[in-house]
């Protein structure tokens, strides 16, 4: 098994220097650089700018920079906040980005295995219809729409939590969390319940049943466990997806996250900070699939027996 | 699952203090103002950074020559207690106020300003705001590397006083003075943590600062909150009656309007426009409307034809129903332009005119010889829905007057400055924030060449005008020089003014003593809160 992690974390190594070379070539074709201001600079202090951030040099050199000092940990300096590097900016946002998803998974988890559950063991009842009607509107609901209806609602209409920041003040995590967590809950009700209608048909489940076994045993101790694993295998993904989707909440919430640099990078041509929030991104989400996968191979005894991660 | 569930509810509803009341009140007791602020400021050095939400956040920590008046924008006396000028109008001589000093206690001196104007002129800084000095003597030569000894350039200290020699007489310097790019930073502080030049600096960590303001710097944590506390060593502590100040990095106009009414602001700094109204009936106390020395215009690229034809610009602005744009689009109590430069009623108000007359527009087109079949014309601006709907409202009066095809073009901001500087466009939206209160910081920027004309549009008698006005040293024949200026823009017309901006913002009424100005400047020693 280690030696299958080594192998796939080896194969990183390329996937990143190619996600950097793309990201490198397509930065520097937009149009607009981080220069570029209302109030126009002579091009003398632009040439003097270029020399500072080593922009004067050919791309080929430029590149071959970036990737020697990436590889010893340093991003290089922001353009858009002068004295302060890529690294530092993204540590400083990276935790909260990283809580917000951690918390939007709990959730996402916990209402979607219930409602799976419940859909799963009334098909085609009303307890069945509902919930994952209400799954599907979740899914098409994008968290752009849902954030500030959600704002108005308990926000602005009934008051009972704040629509701003993240760990200021009591309950401002509540909103960010289901508006994250919203669609992943969706996705995860729909596969669990797909996932337990096939364990409950099954062989072992029906002598379960003949032994006498009480129904709430049956569904969480041995059915569940078999129920779950689309989950799981979705769980690397959903975090990958939570994380980097995580800038639309945290401009909706104005919440310190990461995210937000991610997309303000772009528009500002900070090219150092698109380079390295594109990378962190990647790198997080090879991560959490890899994780995903051990974890699947762990509770799948058939992917366990030939190696799982093959 | 239950244990699962319960984890879920606790770390949600983990956070700081036991909030009972409004934030606001509480804050207001405490004497500590709480601003929205927009963006993230990109950093706190006065010589690198160029944008407003640095400015007010500079406002607190470090200290010019001179301050800001905002009762009537003029000055007050800042780090200099008492300065002269010379007849000629060329030397000013500041005496330091020996009360001023820097957060660490040290005495702030004239040569600290005279390394603080070498730092900002130096090229290798890349300075964008060089510029704002370029009127003392050979300071732009200095700036250009033209001449590299520093003391070429008219600053020098003497004892406790500051002397600058001015390349022209300019009344305005004092105005300059205001900007933040003239203050001054601490030398020993700047060279310990990297040098004069250096970009990359860390003199401005929130444990490095040394600033000479009227609040000093406490805690930085980026997108989430600025926090100064007072300076108790500022020399004009005893009158100052604000504690601290948190500015909120809130670039969401609808949560910073939510955030306002929640009572988690003492000032949201815009307003949503659809919800103007509503404040107007409503909330009238809280909702603040005033001039602001800004012009927004549409540029001309007077390479291109037919944009090149005066008669064809003449006939594209008098087309415009201005009224129209201000009163069914904006909505926000915004003035309808007559001149480039905003007009003051109490000092500089050029009579120029800028007419709604379809009738003479098509006039004008026949006279262009415009040929009717010719490419359409574009309108470039960067993606807003304020600018789509100006875009588009000018967009149907062109083709209804005119029955001009003009196709609009939206694209983000880099892409639209790129654009501009490269003179890649037809028509664009535009805008200017005057940095200081004369007409001069509008003006300048049509001098042929000028960075900032972008149009391509040149005019000996309007440069000599200006040239001409720089060594004036009354202030009425000045003025009388730019208005003559101002009426060649405005009958060549390389930029077409639609409307002066307005200020339109959420105050409390918790702060006191906030004056309303057209730079919208209020240094916070002046406010007090209830």
């Amino acid at each position: 098994m280690i030696q299958l992690i080594l192998k796939r974390l080896l194969t990183y190594i390329p996937v990143l220097l190619v996600v950097i070379v793309i990201t490198f070539l397509m930065i520097h074709s937009a149009p607009g650089g981080p220069f570029d201001a209302e109030r126009v600079a002579s091009p003398e202090i632009i040439e003097k700018l270029n020399e500072a951030y080593n922009l004067d040099k050919p791309l080929y050199t430029q590149i071959y920079n970036y990737l020697s000092n990436a590889i010893q940990g340093d991003f290089g300096p922001s353009f858009k906040y002068p004295g302060r590097s890529v690294s530092e900016l993204i540590m400083s946002g990276l935790p909260t980005t990283i809580e917000l998803a951690i918390y939007s998974i709990l959730f996402a988890i916990f209402l979607g295995i219930i409602s799976g559950l419940v859909a799963s063991l009334n098909p085609g009842k009303l307890l069945d219809i509902i919930p994952m009607s209400i799954s599907l509107l979740g899914i098409c609901i994008p968290s752009i729409i849902l954030g500030p209806i959600l704002v108005l609602i308990f926000g602005i209409w009934y008051e009972v939590l704040p629509v701003y920041g993240w760990g200021d003040n009591p309950g401002d995590k509540i909103l960010p969390t289901i508006t994250l967590g919203t669609a992943y809950a969706a996705i995860f009700a729909r596969l669990t319940r797909g996932g337990m209608l096939e364990i409950l048909g099954q062989d072992f489940i029906r002598t379960a049943r003949a032994k006498g076994i009480s129904e709430m045993r049956i569904v969480l101790v041995h059915a569940l466990r078999g129920g779950i694993l689309p989950v799981i295998s979705f769980l690397g993904p959903a975090i990958a997806g939570l994380l980097a989707g995580s800038f639309v909440v945290e401009t909706i919430f104005q919440i310190n996250g990461v995210g937000r640099f991610y997309v303000q990078a772009a528009f500002n041509r900070d090219y150092t900070m698109i380079l390295g929030t594109s990378i962190l991104f990647t790198f997080m989400t090879l991560s959490f699939v890899l994780i995903s996968d051990i974890l699947a191979t762990f509770l799948n005894p058939t992917l366990r027996d030939s190696g799982g991660l093959e | 699952m239950r244990i699962l569930f319960i984890a879920l509810i606790f770390l949600l509803s983990c956070s700081g203090e036991d909030d009972t009341g409004s934030k606001v009140d509480i804050f207001s007791q405490q004497g500590i103002l709480l601003l929205g602020n927009g963006t993230e400021p990109s950093g706190i050095d006065p010589h690198i950074v160029t944008g407003v939400p640095e400015h007010k956040i500079l406002l607190a920590l470090l200290e010019g020559l001179v301050v800001f008046n905002p009762k009537n924008n003029g000055v007050l006396p800042g780090v200099a207690s008492d300065w002269s000028i010379s007849k000629d109008g060329l030397i000013y001589t500041f005496t330091f106020n020996p009360e001023a000093k820097w957060t660490n206690g040290e005495i702030v001196k004239p040569e600290h300003f005279v390394y603080s104007w070498e730092r900002i002129l130096s090229p290798e800084l890349g300075a964008q705001y060089a510029d704002m000095l370029y009127v003392i003597k050979n300071a732009e030569s200095f700036h250009k590397g033209q001449i590299k000894d520093f003391n070429k350039v008219g600053v020098s200290a003497l004892e406790n006083k500051l002397i600058v020699t001015l390349e022209n007489p300019t009344p305005y310097f004092l105005n300059i003075l205001t900007h933040y790019s003239t203050w001054p930073v601490h030398p020993e502080t700047v060279e310990k943590y990297g040098g004069m030049t250096n970009r990359t600096n860390q003199w401005t960590r929130v444990n490095n600062f040394i600033g000479n303001g009227p609040f000093k710097l406490a805690s930085w944590e980026i997108n989430k909150s600025l926090k100064v506390s007072r300076n108790e060593l500022y020399w004009g502590n005893a009158f100052n009656k604000i504690n601290g100040i948190e500015f909120l990095p809130i670039d969401n106009e609808l949560t910073q309007d939510r955030l306002f009414r929640s009572g988690g602001l003492h000032l949201a700094n815009t307003v949503p426009t659809e919800k103007i109204k509503r404040y107007r009936e409503e909330r009238s106390k809280e909702l603040v409307e005033h001039n602001y020395f800004g012009t927004y215009y549409y540029r001309i690229n007077t390479r291109k034809y037919p944009l090149n034809n005066v008669k064809f610009r003449k006939a594209l602005s008098l087309s415009i129903d201005r009224d129209l744009i201000v009163k069914s689009i904006l909505k926000g109590n915004q003035k309808v332009s007559y001149s480039f430069t905003p007009p003051d009623e109490k000092s500089y108000n050029p009579r120029t005119e800028l007419e709604f007359n379809p009738s003479r527009a098509k006039l004008l087109l026949k006279e262009s010889g415009y040929e009717s079949n010719s490419p359409p014309l574009e309108v470039l601006y960067n993606t807003s829905e304020g600018h789509q709907k100006i875009a588009q409202a000018i967009q149907e009066m062109w083709k209804k007057h005119l029955g001009l095809n003009v196709v609009l073009t939206n694209v983000d901001w880099k892409v639209y400055l790129s654009r501009e500087t490269q003179g890649d466009f037809d028509i664009s939206r535009a805008g200017w924030i005057g940095d200081y209160p004369d007409p001069f910081t509008f003006l300048d920027m049509m001098v042929t060449e000028r960075g900032n004309n972008k149009t391509g549009w040149s005019n000996t008698a309007f440069d000599e005008l200006l040239k001409k006005a720089a060594s004036k040293i009354s202030t009425e024949q000045r003025y009388e020089l730019y208005e003559e200026a101002e009426k060649i823009l405005i009958d060549e017309l390389p930029v077409i003014p639609l409307y002066t901006y307005t200020r339109t913002y959420l105050l409390s009424e918790r702060v006191k003593n906030w004056q309303k100005n057209i730079l919208d400047t209020n240094p916070y020693q002046f406010l007090s809160l209830e």
